[in-house]
């Protein structure tokens, strides 16, 4: 690369042309326009052209956050069918299973901005996809709070508050008996 | 959440494991066992050549044991019934111990090497009299040698060899207490007492009972006390005045009698003399109030005082030691030292032997003493005695010095409670940490051998003796987990002793003066051993101390005597001996300033005396005036009756911490129909975790936990007796529980043709009771469990998270809540003498029934057997929860007897002390034996187990480690050699 820089000099350059220039100005220029080109509708069309161009991109941003929104669906199926398999009674790989799909939907939630900056554009309309996302991973949470509470883990019940209340004190104290011996 | 979870794990682990066991190097890690026999009645010593000398004795503890000579070891004991007490022991035929027991109607033969019986006979009898037992030498009918026996009325000859009944003559109808029998030649003569004034001797054939001869003499005064024989015909007895000595001569059927003052012998005579009743050749032994006499009879029937000792004195049975000559021994007790003389009968003034022994104090007085005799290499005659002391301990004395003694007296112990040890002190000096370092690391080596199964039989054995005496479990300083704590026991001798759980040594003991014979208290018993003194963290410089509450005779109406002991030392810190009575002692939930618990002591009067006697302690009670009750159950009436404190009491001496009663309430039962047989309350130090049972369907019970329960059990009174004297339409059993504050019946229940024994353990809101079903013919346990109804409806989860709920606020009786009781029966194979339930330190770990067993064992049923939830199909839901599908009888899983292969001999008692691990209990259960474990009714979950192998976990890491730095090592040579390629 070096060696290409050190034989092509910048006084090498014989000629240029420069598609960048887009003056609508002749006057700018050594070399007058050919007859029939106006310089005018060039620039219109170029100015479509990339408005085309940035369509074509939004629409794919939107229709990446989309699927992106919706790819938490598909860990809902599959959480469901794990769940599913790990059956209703407590040890290590229901609770394991269970904890998972609460940890997946909480991480996915916190980092919600995170995952749509790729489709971040002033002309996406991001909060559908993003409402979509939140709405499945509340959904996954909602799926293994449900299923902890299926493993009778969540604290929904009567029994679990007062299983540890210690019995009430006792205004009266009362002694007595057959006498000694 | 993490309390269900542990929950959960708990009942998982709970499961798994239904029955508590042991392996068999595992026994004696954590529990030990000790043989005692009781205080010694009669002993027969058995000194032949050959074989090992050994002595027999019975107790008062119906034991009969032949004792090593030498260590005082057990060879053979057996325990005899309750209502078997032994009356006579001898040694017959050489060969074989004959025991004479419940009232003379029931003869033994053992065989005196290993302890089999040999024969058994009964001797029955109508009248209840005297019994006793006289096995003559040489007298002989067809070749049988006999022994007679007086018993139940009548006199029975039977034979040696296999217990048949010769001949019998019925004394019966003759209205005459026989209290001698004197054998001459072939005539048996039978001496004894009609109306206590008049003699009667009947003279018989030996070889089959016929009646030879018969005479009477009247006496003009009445006499006191047993005729003493103290030559084959000569007698003496005391007046009714006890101020004479009658001297009764029998010769050739005559009787002649004289009778010399008491004060013509010593001028000094104070109090009411007794005549001992050892058997000396023409001699016998008087004791007055502060002497005993010792005073010869002479031929022609005169009395010679020949020696006066101080009180305290023993003297034991003539002993034969060549053809005339005769020695007896006496001992008394001075200034720390036993002085022990051995006296030729017919030559008074030359000692056989004198000696002074060094003693204990605190064993007392000497009860009794029995000599035996041995030839010296140098053929003169040595002694050696048998002493029984005050604390009914056991002493052989041979050759100036005791050759062994045994704590007998724990044998009868009446009341256990704990102390724990002292704080291990700061400082312990380095040389004691290396060596315990070095022993530490060999002992795990040791072990880690073992667990790599690379030890020899060697190692094998030296493990098992590292883990059998581990110093760890008999410090002197309190542990870690709490299973290290003295258990402080008072026996009947009026000893308290202090055993550490560790061992069962007796690290102290004391023989309290205030429950001694004085002249204010003539037969002082300890009735009760409290905690009085337990110090936690602000009077941690405090030793704790205990309260011993006895009382100075067997009547209620004898005044009581207080004792403080403190727990560490075992020194009697005061002793009090107040007027009044002790009918009941209650202690109070209420401490003062010094962690002393208040006690309230009530008289048979219905006083309430308030201990400790400080103004501090009266001020708390008066605080807590109203709310102190009272309740008595008087069993003869069928009356229980409700009481309060009213006011000082009214008397002409104003005592402040004196309180009258009012009364309450009374639950009369009908007499006709029914009678108390027995009572139950709580433990008032039982911790319980929780007030709510959560059943299958995350539905909540609220128990009802009250600790004024009382659960009573009445019979029907024709069925109060014994199993099998009434049919089954007679018998009832009608259970009550009570409310002791205000009066109410929680709940009743009749259980028809059924009847006592009833035994029976209340804990938290559940009672568990035991009694005999006629009609299956089956003992049966019932289970009824308590529940609060006004609590159930407490069933919003929002009230809890928010905390608006008051199920933790004081309750009192009076709001009388809504109970409910579930209950359930099942038959149960054995008889049962204790019930006992485990106590832990939170009350989370599930609760098991200690069983003592009609074995003499102690047997671990899982409360889970005993639930009124239990249904013949249990759901899975059910079944999950660890409900048992119901069965009719409860199983005895022979694993789950805690004492294994022992027996606590004679047991009468069990007692659980949590330790501070949640998941242990200590086991004490006491009778004849002693027997002490630590049992984990949910396994130890909260530890580790004793087999746990720390070199192997340690040997693990250290090669972990040295794994992970070899394969870094590796691992940074291989980038290295990658890097240069």
């Amino acid at each position: 690369m070096d060696k290409g820089k050190g034989v092509m000099g910048s006084n090498a350059r014989r000629w240029a042309v420069d598609f960048s220039d887009n003056s609508t100005s002749p006057s700018s220029r050594d070399v007058p326009d050919p007859p029939g080109f106006s310089r005018a509708s060039i620039d219109q069309d170029d100015s479509t052209l990339s408005r085309q161009k940035k369509d074509a991109e939004s629409n794919w941003k939107s229709q990446k956050a989309w699927e992106v929104a919706q790819a938490p669906f598909k860990n809902l199926l599959m959480m469901g069918f794990m769940m599913w398999m790990a059956g209703s009674t407590v040890h290590l790989f229901s609770i394991g299973i269970t904890f998972s799909a609460l940890w997946q939907p909480i991480s996915a939630l916190q980092s919600v901005g995170k995952i749509f900056e790729p489709y971040k554009d002033s002309r996406v309309e991001l909060l559908g996809p993003k409402l979509l996302f939140i709405a499945l991973n509340l959904g996954g949470l909602a799926l293994g709070v449900w299923k902890l509470n299926a493993l009778g883990l969540l604290p929904t019940h009567t029994s679990d508050w007062v299983s540890s209340l210690p019995p009430a004190q006792e205004v009266e104290y009362s002694g007595g008996g057959l006498n000694l011996r | 959440m993490a309390i269900r979870v542990f929950l959960i794990v708990l009942l998982f682990l709970s499961f798994t494991n239904l029955t508590y066991s042991l392996y068999e190097d595992q026994v004696g890690l954590m529990d030990w066992h000790q043989k005692y026999i009781g205080k010694v009645k009669h002993a027969v010593f058995h000194t032949q050549k050959t074989g090992r000398k050994r002595v027999l004795v019975s107790t008062e503890e119906n034991v009969v044991a032949s004792l090593d000579l030498r260590h005082g070891e057990i060879f053979w004991r057996h325990v005899l019934g309750t209502n078997d007490v032994i009356d006579g022991l001898d040694i017959a035929l050489g060969k074989y111990v004959i025991t004479l027991s419940s009232d003379g109607s029931i003869l033994r033969a053992w065989n005196l090497p290993d302890g089999q019986m040999v024969w058994e006979s009964s001797l029955p009898g109508s009248k209840a009299s005297k019994s006793i037992l006289h096995i003559p030498k040489n007298l002989k009918a067809d070749k049988d040698d006999l022994i007679l026996v007086y018993g139940k009325g009548s006199l029975n000859a039977v034979s040696g060899v296999d217990g048949e009944v010769l001949w019998k003559k019925d004394f019966a109808g003759e209205s005459i207490e026989v209290s001698h029998i004197i054998q001459s030649s072939d005539v048996i003569y039978v001496a004894g007492f009609a109306d206590s004034s008049k003699i009667s001797v009947y003279g018989l054939n030996a070889k089959n009972g016929e009646l030879l001869e018969n005479n009477h003499a009247a006496l003009p005064f009445g006499t006191f006390g047993e005729l003493l024989a103290v030559s084959g015909d000569m007698f003496v007895v005391l007046d009714e005045m006890r101020s004479k000595i009658v001297i009764v001569h029998l010769k050739n059927g005559e009787i002649s009698y004289n009778q010399k003052h008491i004060s013509d012998l010593t001028k000094d005579l104070a109090g009411q003399p007794v005549i001992l009743p050892s058997r000396l050749p023409g001699m016998f032994a008087l004791n007055t109030n502060s002497y005993v006499l010792l005073i010869k009879v002479t031929n022609q029937g005169e009395l010679v005082l020949v020696d006066k000792v101080n009180n305290g004195a023993a003297v034991s049975d003539s002993l034969s030691i060549s053809e005339d000559e005769h020695a007896f021994a006496f001992v008394h007790y001075g200034d720390n030292k036993i002085h022990l003389s051995v006296k030729n009968v017919n030559d008074w003034n030359h000692d056989l032997l004198k000696e002074s022994i060094v003693i204990d104090h605190q064993r007392g007085k000497i009860d009794k003493i029995f000599v035996n005799n041995y030839v010296r290499t140098d053929r003169s005659h040595g002694f050696r005695a048998l002493m029984v002391m005050e604390d009914h301990s056991l002493l052989l004395v041979q050759q100036g010095e005791i050759v062994w003694s045994r704590e007998d007296g724990l044998a009868s112990v009446v009341d256990v409670t704990t102390s724990e040890l002292p704080v291990q002190k700061e400082g312990v000096s380095v040389a004691k940490v290396e060596q315990n370092l070095f022993e530490w690391l060999k002992g795990h080596m040791l072990k880690l051998k073992g667990t790599l199964m690379i030890a020899s039989p060697d190692d094998l054995a030296a493990i098992q003796a590292l883990r059998l005496r581990s110093s760890e479990k008999s410090k002197m300083t309190r542990d870690h987990n709490g299973f290290r704590k003295l258990l402080i026991v008072l026996t009947r001798a009026g000893k308290v002793f202090a055993l550490h759980t560790g061992d069962g040594r007796v690290v102290w003991s004391i023989l309290l003066p205030s429950l001694r014979k004085s002249e204010a208290c003539e037969n002082p018993v300890g009735l009760h051993i409290y905690q009085w003194q337990v110090p936690h963290h602000h009077a941690l410089d405090e030793n704790p101390s205990v309260l011993v509450v006895g009382q100075c005779g067997p009547s209620l109406s004898t005044p009581a005597v207080l004792s403080f002991i403190d727990a560490y030392t075992g020194m009697e810190l005061k002793s009090l001996s107040p007027a009044h009575t002790a009918a009941q002692v209650i202690p109070l939930p209420y401490t003062d300033s010094t962690e002393q618990r208040l006690h309230l002591i009530i008289d048979d009067k219905q006083h309430a005396y308030l201990y400790p006697r400080t103004p501090e302690a009266i001020d708390i009670l008066k605080h807590e005036f109203s709310n102190v009750y009272w309740y008595s159950v008087d069993a003869d009436n069928g009356v229980i009756r409700g009481h309060a404190l009213k006011s000082n009491c009214i008397q002409e001496a104003v005592d402040e911490y004196c309180f009258d009663f009012r009364d309450l309430w009374s639950v009369v039962f009908p007499s006709e129909s029914e009678k108390i047989i027995a009572t139950m309350t709580r433990k008032s130090n039982e911790v319980v975790h929780t007030q709510a049972k959560v059943m299958t369907d995350y539905d909540v019970m609220y128990k009802y936990i009250s600790k004024n329960l009382l659960f009573v059990a009445n019979a029907a009174p024709k069925a109060a007796g014994e199993i099998g004297t009434v049919i089954p339409e007679e018998a009832w059993l009608v259970i009550y529980i009570l409310d002791t504050v205000t009066g109410r019946i929680l709940h009743r229940m009749t259980h028809h043709g059924c009847q006592g024994p009833v035994h029976a353990v209340f804990s938290e809101n559940w009672v568990v009771y035991h009694y005999f079903n006629l009609r299956a013919h089956r003992y049966e346990m019932s289970v009824v469990e308590i529940y609060d109804q006004s609590r159930a409806d407490n069933k919003d989860v929002w009230r809890f998270v928010l905390g608006k709920h008051n199920l933790t606020s004081p309750v009192s009786s009076y709001s009388r809540p809504e109970v409910i009781a579930k209950s359930q029966s099942y038959f149960f194979t054995h008889s049962v003498k204790a019930i006992e339930v485990t106590s832990t330190a939170k009350g989370i770990t599930s609760k098991q029934l200690l069983i003592g067993t009609i074995g003499d064992q102690v047997l671990a049923l899982d409360k889970r057997f005993l639930d009124p939830r239990r249904t013949v199909n249990p759901s899975q839901a059910e079944k999950e929860d660890g409900i048992i599908p119901l069965t009719d009888s409860l199983p005895i899983i022979s694993q789950s007897y805690i004492t294994h292969a022992l027996k606590v001999e004679g047991l009468r008692g069990i007692v659980t002390v949590p330790a501070k691990l949640e998941s242990t209990s200590l086991v004490f259960a006491y009778g004849v034996d002693l027997f002490f474990t630590q049992i984990a009714p949910s396994r130890t979950y909260d530890s580790l187990t004793e087999d746990f192998s720390y070199a192997l976990l340690l040997l693990t890491i250290v090669a972990l480690v040295a794994a992970i730095f070899v394969t870094w090592v590796l691992s940074e040579r291989k980038d290295l050699q990658d890097k240069w390629r």
